[in-house]
């Protein structure tokens, strides 16, 4: 059954491929697009769901976690990325495989301009630390498109974000 | 007159003699010299960067190993750039993992300006606040001795500040190549699945 396709159910779908994938440790910060996929990671025994206060935390995680013979992925939104950039000096000079999954703002239609600024540095302020990206802005292609994240980082041993466009998350309406 | 403060090479060195199988992640600079001078160790996962990173390197790696002891050992500045972590782990509540951090309230490597620990933030408290199962600092090496087998064993997560002084330490440097670090470390724990 090919679940990819609906504009709902891609975190539901995105969720069978990390099982797939072997991911075993999660960790986040929340973001509402991510909502979903986290609740299924806390519901899954074979998962381990770990809170962050800030998102650098998980790279330095999923560092450990490899090291320790786990596989994970890092989610968060796009706000979060500029943190990460220090710890990612880790991934690259230790090649550590890095899977994460990042929920856009500041895109396709956003009401709030303070989201703005990092949303169009994100894909550039990842590419200048080393992070492969996938940006992905059709529902039906998100968790195609991490699969063959989860490939290149847990098989090619890379870092790789998949960036999941506004367009895919939705937008708040601001006048509700 | 407050008594001579401890040297953080025997403090480490002390620590280090008992840590059997014990996984160690070190913090970037001193810490890492401090462990290779205690002796290079194929269980040693030594940072040289990622400041701040340290003590979530030790919950990933607790997390993956739960069966096997998980023993941080960074700096008051490696440490107060993650403070999060110390929420975070507090949260995560890994039985096996401790975290031991070598307090001379100073920023060692980058010229010996005082830290936040010099005006009195209390890590321990903060870890305690945090949730850790227990968290104490230890100011001599009967408390260092004493806490020795709860860092090795005790039910964590476990903290611990050691202050120390700021008398000089003579150069002891690891394996510098990232990569091989890695590579050396998971073959140590992994041994045949090391090259999944
Ligand atoms: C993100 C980042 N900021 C600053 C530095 C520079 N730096 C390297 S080591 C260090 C101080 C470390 O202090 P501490 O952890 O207390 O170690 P010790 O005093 O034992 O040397 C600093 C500020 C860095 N490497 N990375
Ligand atoms: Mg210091």
């Amino acid at each position: 059954m090919n679940r990819d396709s609906s504009m709902e159910d891609w975190p539901d779908a995105v969720f069978g491929v990390l099982g797939e994938a072997g991911v075993r440790q999660v960790y986040y910060v929340p973001d509402n697009g991510h909502r979903r996929l986290i609740e299924r990671c806390h519901a899954d025994n074979a998962m381990l769901a770990t809170r962050l206060t800030g998102e650098e935390e998980g790279v330095a995680a999923l560092t450990g976690a490899w090291l320790g013979g786990d596989r994970g992925v890092l989610l968060m939104q796009s706000s979060g990325v500029g943190k990460c950039i220090n710890m990612m000096g880790i991934v690259q000079e230790c090649r550590v495989p890095l899977l994460m999954l990042v929920t856009m703002r500041g895109q396709w239609g956003e009401f709030n301009p303070w989201q703005v600024p990092m949303g169009r540095a994100t894909a550039p302020v990842l590419e200048a630390a080393g992070v492969m990206v996938h940006a992905v802005d059709d529902a039906a292609r998100v968790a195609e498109t991490v699969r063959a994240a989860a490939r290149l980082a847990f098989d090619a041993y890379r870092p790789v974000a998949v960036l999941i466009g506004q367009r895919v998350v939705g937008f708040k309406d601001w006048t509700r | 007159m407050s008594a001579a403060r401890l040297d953080r090479r025997d403090v480490v060195a002390r620590i280090l003699a008992e840590r059997g199988d014990t996984l160690v992640v070190t913090g970037l600079g001193s810490t890492t010299w401090d462990a290779a001078a205690a002796g290079d160790h194929r269980n040693n996962f030594y940072l040289w960067g990622g400041m701040g990173g340290a003590a979530m390197v030790g919950l990933g790696l607790a997390n993956a190993q739960p069966g096997r002891r998980v023993l941080v050992i960074t700096g008051d500045g490696e440490m107060l750039m993650g403070l999060g972590a110390l929420a975070t782990i507090g949260t995560a509540a890994p039985a096996n993992l401790a975290v031991a951090v070598v307090d001379n309230e100073r920023y060692g490597e980058t010229g010996m300006q005082e830290t936040h620990t010099a005006h009195g933030v209390d890590l321990a408290a903060v870890a305690a606040g945090a949730g850790f199962a227990a968290a104490a600092t230890l100011r001599t090496m009967d408390e260092v001795e004493a806490w020795i087998p709860r860092l090795l064993g005790g039910p964590g997560p476990l903290f611990a500040a050691v202050k120390v002084g700021i008398e000089p330490a003579p150069m002891a440097l690891p394996l510098r190549d990232g990569a091989a670090i890695r590579a050396r470390f998971r073959d140590a724990v992994l041994g045949g699945r090391a090259e999944e």
